[in-house]
């Protein structure tokens, strides 16, 4: 099959440097404002006050978290708006050494999945751990929320600074 | 609540900015860099030309889109043309009304079946029309870069 | 439900390098004349093009099929772009499939397509708006994180040795040594040399993750009555399937991706294939990291959950062993320009069946290959599986 493969041109970082290439750049420049819709809306301004907030569905039973307008599975309204915990269980996690532009950080973050205690089961969201060492991070550990002083709180999901471990850790 | 829901306040409305972080680099490509190159040396337009479809490109295409043969045979081609259409533009980009407007062309090119998208100049508005011969005017060699704007307008001949 | 039977009669594709010089629609054309060649056609005899691209910001163009077309062989065409993210190379023939298959047409040329070397510094700027706006996006997530997490949720499920999993990256960079349009093809690399790179987001390293890629592939594809009259060597579209998970990633079920294996039976069935072990020969499933090639494996139901690391360290899946899977070399070692790789795999079980494979092909005669490609919010299993 190597007749049907065309020899492509390749190029070097080198030959854009030493101008041996021509070629256009482009900034797209394009800023975007993104609402946060009704669902969400009303889970920052939870959020604000140091609250987890979801919606439960009365068809299923499944309590959503981040909170939904309507369940997928039924494709019905939500029902409620249900309270639920700022403690829960590590799903999975991660030990991250890079920035996305994959620049080195010296010090891993700790983005993990958090299923959320009294939403249903594998109702997890991301965010990140702190205040434990890499080393002991597992999955299945319980973890609980550690929220910015309210004054500090802008109604985002920064406003949880990250979740620790819970005692007994 | 369901779809019955409405935010009680407007401050209750929470939006988020943001942008994608990426700038394009785009490479001229083969048929390009031959294209633009030609233009930052010699001052010269260049196209390709399909002998079966009996079509000139311009700007150049390394193939033929009417019958994706390879095109090899180049031709430089003259920097005259004709206006083929044009506009007055009157505000720029962010909606900002200009001070002076700016009148863009297609300008096709003699004995081509392709030509540009460029300012005209040296010309006022209300002289413009379809039709009209211009030819182009380049930039200074010291100020061409291997660029569409190394042409600086078309002029009226 | 009769349906015309539809082949692939022509395949061609481009070098797939890290920086091309060559513009989107350059790379686009050299892919599809090459394929066009391959079988003797030309573009008169083609009745509709399919563009296959994934996101418009890696190559910084937007509208992008209707850029690609002319390169695409478009001019004057019916012409259509399908777009399922990472998933779009094996989606675009099944496009081209039921293009033929519902009547329409006799002949398509599919075409995919990727520049990813135009989105600087990285193209995984372009990635950061698939994370959601809010919930997400204010936590400045890269990436690589969710591939980290759902294969530390893979390893931790089943006990999974990360040694074995490296060996993934091994087979699949050594066979692209053999593949002429290889952009990493390695014929000495050690799973010491994977489990020793840099460590980018534990479990992920370097050597587990494919590269930022340029190229292109192409297919012909047509009717039965067209097929018997170009080639005495179709290759037969037996089954597709397609199937899309939740949006919300972090509610999935992160250690089996149900969306393949629901793609999977929809081409199973298909297919009239019961017992997949047996009934396919080869297999491409979609290996951007090493440990997704055995995450779909599983999903494809060709082992059983958590049982598919042990097989490739046993050399299973070897392109001699009893299911050689990744003949070509895959992403990790051909390269990933997102859709274009996706379709070389189908593009690579056209040479395959057809015995045209060269050093790579497969020993036996194998008789029935399947492809699976992965992507949009990391929630879609597209698939296809092609006879001889």
């Amino acid at each position: 099959m190597k007749e049907h493969v065309y020899d492509t041109t390749y190029l070097r970082t080198r030959d854009f440097e030493e101008g041996k290439v021509l070629f256009e750049t482009w900034d797209p420049n394009a800023k975007y404002t993104w609402d946060a819709g009704i669902a969400i809306g009303k889970f920052f301004q939870e959020l604000k006050a140091g609250r987890l907030i979801g919606t439960q569905c009365l068809n299923c039973q499944r309590i959503m978290v981040p909170p939904r307008m309507f369940c997928e599975h039924c494709f019905l309204p939500a029902d409620a708006w249900v309270p639920v915990e700022d403690t829960g269980t590590v799903v999975t996690f991660s030990l991250c050494y890079v920035t996305w532009d994959m620049n080195r950080l010296e010090e891993p973050q700790i983005p993990a999945v958090v299923a959320i205690d009294g939403a249903s089961p594998g109702m997890g969201i991301l965010h990140l751990l702190g205040e434990v060492d890499p080393k002991a991070v597992t999955i299945g550990m319980s973890v609980k929320a550690v929220w910015k002083p309210a004054e500090e709180r802008t109604g985002s999901i920064t406003d949880i600074r990250y979740f620790k471990p819970l005692g007994g850790f | 609540m369901g779809l019955l829901y409405r935010l009680s306040k407007p401050e209750q409305a929470i939006a988020w900015e943001g942008d994608m972080p990426i700038t394009s680099r785009y490479t001229m490509g083969i048929a390009g860099e031959r294209f633009f190159r030609a233009i930052l040396d010699d001052e010269a337009l260049w196209g390709t030309c399909c002998p079966e479809c009996d079509v000139v490109y311009v700007p150049p295409r390394l193939y033929c889109e009417r019958c994706f043969a390879q095109l090899d045979e180049w031709v430089e081609v003259p920097n005259t043309g004709y206006v083929y259409t044009y506009t007055i533009v009157h505000v720029d980009m962010d909606g900002n009304t200009l001070e002076d407007p700016r009148i863009m062309a297609y300008v096709r090119l003699e004995g081509t079946d392709g030509g540009l998208v460029h300012f005209l100049g040296e010309v006022d508005p209300e002289d413009v029309g379809i039709g009209m011969l211009v030819e182009a005017v380049f930039k200074d060699k010291a100020e061409r870069k291997g660029s569409i704007n190394d042409i600086a307008y078309f002029r009226p001949i | 439900m009769s349906r015309d039977r539809v082949a692939v009669v022509g395949a061609g594709m481009t070098k797939f390098v890290r920086r091309a010089q060559e513009t989107g629609k350059e790379l686009a054309w050299e892919a599809a004349s090459k394929a066009l060649e391959s079988c003797e056609m030309t573009l008169d005899d083609i009745d509709a093009v399919i563009i296959g691209s994934a996101p418009e910001a890696f190559d910084g163009v937007h509208m992008k099929s209707e850029y690609l077309s002319d390169g695409c062989g478009g001019w004057g065409k019916p012409v259509i772009r399908g777009y399922v993210g990472g998933g779009t190379g094996v989606f675009s023939p099944i496009q081209g499939w039921y293009h033929i298959a519902s009547g329409l047409f006799d002949t398509v040329l599919v075409i995919c397509e990727e520049k990813m070397s135009s989105c600087q510094p990285h193209p995984q700027g372009a990635f950061l708006t698939i994370f959601d706006n809010f919930t997400e996006r204010p936590l400045q997530p890269n990436l690589l994180w969710i591939f980290a997490l759902e294969m530390n949720a893979y390893m931790t499920r089943y006990g999974l040795d990360k040694r074995d999993i490296a060996t993934v990256s091994v087979k699949n960079k050594r066979n692209a040594a053999d593949h002429p349009a290889a952009l990493l093809g390695d014929a000495n690399i050690t799973v010491d040399d994977v489990l020793n790179s840099e460590v980018l987001a534990w479990p992920v390293q370097r050597l587990d993750v494919s590269p930022v890629t340029d190229g292109a592939v192409a297919l012909v594809m047509c009717a039965e009555h067209v097929a018997r009259r170009v080639t005495n060597k179709p290759v037969w579209v037996e089954g597709v399937g397609w199937n899309l998970d939740t949006a919300y990633w972090s509610s999935r079920d992160l250690s089996y991706p149900v969306y393949v294996e629901e793609a999977a039976r929809m081409a199973y069935k298909m297919a009239g294939i019961t017992e997949p072990r047996k009934q396919i020969h080869i297999a491409e499933p979609y290996d951007p990291f090493d440990y997704k090639e055995l995450h779909h494996l599983e999903g494809l139901m060709l082992f059983d959950k958590g049982e598919a690391p042990r097989a490739a360290a046993d050399g299973v899946t070897q392109r001699d062993g009893d299911l050689p899977v990744c003949p070509s070399g895959g992403l990790l070692g051909v390269g990933n320009p997102i859709a274009a790789a996706g379709m070389m795999k189908v593009a690579e079980l056209f040479w395959q069946l057809r015995g045209e494979a060269g050093a790579r092909q497969v020993p036996g005669t194998p008789k029935r290959g399947l492809a699976q490609a992965w992507g949009d919010l990391m929630q879609v299993g597209t698939v296809i599986i092609l006879g001889a």
